[in-house]
């Protein structure tokens, strides 16, 4: 078939599937009795009772407000330092083995670091999440830089770029690809890292109250947050892909027509 | 004309070269372990914080002897061991089978890009309703999670099956079953190898997630109850020790998919996909 | 005004290293146009990128107006046979014209005159706002043509910057960067492989040796200004210079000394 009509499938199909298995698991759990699968109208209604919008405030508001800090410490810091990084072979050099050994560390296991460093408050969560995004998008910033053409680069210093609009003007723009490469993964982790921060170490947000209503075995409740989680989870991803099209734009048409 | 008497020697690029390259990391790691066990012994850092880190890898070296140590270890592998095996019995064949039907993939593409951004530690508190907290919790946990990354790529691997070789394959009357397993599944081997890294490094992470968070036996639990019990240099060590094991099995899988790949045309950057 | 003198270029050291340039002495003066052709693999860009100071040579020296060249100097421009690497993406031809302006710290008024003069001279003044990828080869390479302009560059180098252009948009070219270099004083050293270009272009052929590489001849074109694609290619002495540049290359390829030039040749 031609391929806008397969593009509308496709579109189509993205909606009408996830609807269509919702609609199943609503049908098939309405008669429940299950402790751990309650019908999915008790889960609706936990839903609607708590994020719409009681509990916005005390604890969608915390949980995004450190996620997106964590996130833009992880991002200021991991774009300026790759810039750095990517044009300095000998920096790269010696930095290489440090920054490949901690980003092998499984971010998890940097919790209880963070909780000993800076205690169990927002600031341990804004850290870790900080600090776990940071990998991500430090290296793909460096390996953006260094992959930037070099007749790009001859061009910059044939007409003598002064050292500011180099970097900023010239290779950040150029690495824009890769750096965004990164920045997808690391929103994942932000979000992961959010999560789990709450679920160890805290008296409020997502994660806590995901937590919290299983132990008090509120099901339904549980439930709820999962969902919310993964709404957001969804909408993040979507959000970025939306941003990231828009800010490429260039890019996209750059490589159309060198692909002839 | 004005020429010069005799030509003029020019040192190459970066002519004011005093450290040769390879030197380079070595007196950088250097420079960070002596800076990290100085500075606490001075107190510049607070050495509640942050013990000398020759202390540190003492206790490590010392805990090389001890059975608890690698019962923690040997737990964790279990657990990434079965997240990992469980998502590849099946994300692998589920793959194949819906990667090689056109229609069945549309619809279900769909699905995945919708299931796969949702975190899957938002399913903690799920399995250890379900689990417990035991092993099956954190097979559960890192299954789930290593199973979309991995289904991902061997959909990719399938789909990418060059046409031109699966039609030759048909002319010459192979069956479909046939060309699957001698066109479809070997083209789509080095995915399948990516596929598989990414997915042990997300088994490795969310056994250790679930070990901390839910406490099931491992790494995780014994880094905690290090930090809760006050053991600092024991944390660091045990820190150290999941890194060093992320790296080993992370080398073992890169050395396995650049063997598998390296007859594959395709590029890929082994760095912006795993975390 | 630009003296290379005895350059050398070697890349690499010890048992692998590859002479690139052997030794050569150049001279061009202010307002030539000088054309630099050879055999394929003589370090043609090689030279070009040492004179223009973006590469360091091993041995001999550059002068622009008696100044070591040492690093891009700041009245030399340079343009690229690969136009689609050297324009930024991002950027709109306005902004890629504009962009080496920045530091030059022009008054916003002026700097926007350069950009647009620049662009009518080249015959793009309805594309300043589209992006580069928008633009077929020809067009891309009138915006880094522009983009040189702009700069008010003393001397433009040139490698081989149309050898990626089809034959009848490199006729237009051709004739546009000799107009342009012409309307603004522009000094230009071209490099290309294409005999018939270098003739029809140059008011000096320079001709390179295979590497490593030397200043075998250089000749002086005597044939009228302004050129024209017809009427100056329909001309006999047209054709006998290209027939001497042919002969040059094609002996030197095969090792023999150069016959006596029927033109003479300078030093």
């Amino acid at each position: 078939m031609s391929a806008r009509r397969e593009r509308l499938l496709g579109s189509g199909l993205e909606i009408f599937v996830p609807l269509a298995l919702l609609v199943l698991w609503g049908v098939l759990s309405a008669g429940s009795t299950t402790y751990y699968f309650p019908p999915l109208t008790d889960i609706f209604t936990a839903f609607k009772d708590n994020w719409l919008f009681s509990r916005v405030g005390s604890d969608v508001v915390p949980s995004l407000t450190r996620m997106f800090a964590g996130l833009g410490i992880a991002i200021v810091v991991g774009v300026v330092a790759g810039l750095l990084l990517g044009l300095s072979r000998r920096a790269r050099l010696a930095a290489d083995p440090i920054l490949e050994f901690l980003r092998a560390i499984p971010p998890p296991a940097l919790l209880p670091f963070a909780i000993l460093v800076v205690g169990v408050g927002d600031g341990m969560k804004i850290f870790i999440i900080a600090l776990v995004c940071l990998w991500p998008i430090l290296l793909n910033t460096i390996d953006g830089v260094t992959g930037v053409d070099p007749t790009l680069r001859e061009t910059t210093r044939v007409y003598g770029v002064p050292r500011g609009d180099r970097m900023w003007r010239v290779m950040l723009p150029a690495a824009s690809p890769q750096i965004f490469a990164g920045l997808r993964t690391s929103l994942s982790l932000a979000l992961i890292l959010m999560v789990i921060s709450e679920m160890v170490a805290s008296t409020n947000g997502i994660g806590y109250f995901v937590l919290q209503s299983q132990r008090t075995f509120a099901i339904p409740e549980m439930w709820s947050g999962i969902f919310l989680l993964g709404i957001l989870g969804y909408t993040f991803n979507a959000g970025l892909v939306l941003i990231e099209r828009r800010v490429l734009r260039w890019h996209r048409g750059a490589r159309a027509s060198a692909l002839g | 004309m004005a020429t010069l008497a005799r030509p003029t020697r020019r040192r190459p690029d970066g002519a004011r070269l005093r450290l040769p390259d390879w030197l380079l990391p070595w007196l950088s790691v250097l420079g960070v372990l002596v800076l990290f066990d100085v500075l606490p012994r001075i107190g510049v850092l607070p050495s509640r914080h942050f013990p000398p880190i020759s202390k540190t890898l003492g206790t490590l070296g010392d805990q090389l002897t001890q059975s608890s140590f690698w019962d923690a270890v040997g737990s964790t592998l279990e657990g990434w061991a079965l997240g990992l095996g469980v998502a590849a019995a099946l994300a692998i064949p589920l793959g194949i089978v819906i990667g090689s039907s056109r229609l069945l993939y549309r619809s279900v593409r769909a699905l995945i890009e919708f299931l796969r951004p949702i975190p899957s530690v938002a399913l903690i508190p799920l399995a250890i309703l379900i689990y417990g907290s035991g092993l099956k919790s954190t097979v559960f946990l890192a299954a789930f999670a290593s199973f979309w990354q991995l289904i991902v790529q061997v959909l990719y691997g399938v789909q990418d099956v060059d046409p031109v070789a699966t039609d030759t394959a048909r002319s010459f009357g192979f069956s479909r079953t046939q060309r699957l397993l001698r066109v479809t599944l070997p083209s789509s081997v080095p995915y399948i190898a990516t596929g598989l890294r990414i997915a042990s490094a997300v088994s490795l992470i969310l056994t250790v997630t679930a070990e901390l968070v839910i406490g099931s036996s491992g790494l995780g639990k014994a880094i905690t109850e290090a930090r809760s019990g006050g053991d600092v240099q024991l944390m660091y060590a045990l820190i150290i020790t999941t890194g060093v094991l992320g790296v080993l099995l992370n080398t073992i899988f890169v050395q396995g998919e650049r063997r598998v790949l390296h007859w594959h045309p395709s590029q890929r950057d082994s760095r912006g996909a795993a975390a | 005004m630009l003296r290379v003198s005895h350059l050398g270029k070697t890349y690499g050291e010890g048992e692998e290293a590859v002479e690139a340039i052997g030794d050569v002495d150049l001279e061009v003066a202010e307002n030539e146009f000088v054309c630099v052709v050879g055999p394929s693999g003589c370090g043609k860009t090689t030279l070009l990128k040492c004179m223009s100071g973006l590469l360091p040579p091993t041995s001999g020296e550059v002068r622009l107006h008696d100044e070591r060249v040492e690093g891009p100097p700041e009245r030399m421009a340079l343009v690229f046979q690969e136009y689609s690497r050297s324009l930024f993406p991002w950027m709109t031809v306005r902004q890629n014209v504009a962009f080496p302006l920045r530091r030059k710290k022009l008054d916003k008024a002026k700097g926007r005159e350069l950009v647009e003069h620049a662009v009518r001279s080249v015959d793009l003044t309805g594309f300043l706002d589209r992006y580069p990828w928008e633009l077929s080869g020809g067009m891309q390479q009138r915006v880094a043509i522009a983009r040189a302009l702009a700069y008010q560059p003393e001397i433009m180098l040139m490698d081989e910057p149309f050898a990626s252009v089809d034959a009848q948009t490199r006729a237009d070219l051709e004739d546009l960067i000799l107009e342009i270099c012409r309307e603004y004083g522009v000094t230009a050293v071209f490099v290309t492989h294409d005999i018939d270009e270098s003739v029809y272009l140059g008011d000096r052929i320079v001709i390179l040796t295979p590497a490593p590489t030397r200043v075998q001849e250089v000749l002086d074109v005597d044939l009228p200004q302004p050129r024209d694609q017809v009427e100056t290619k329909e001309l006999p002495e047209f054709a006998q210079l290209r027939g001497h540049v042919w002969r040059s290359i094609k002996r030197k390829q095969e090792g023999k000394a150069p016959e006596a030039a029927a033109t003479s040749s300078a030093g």
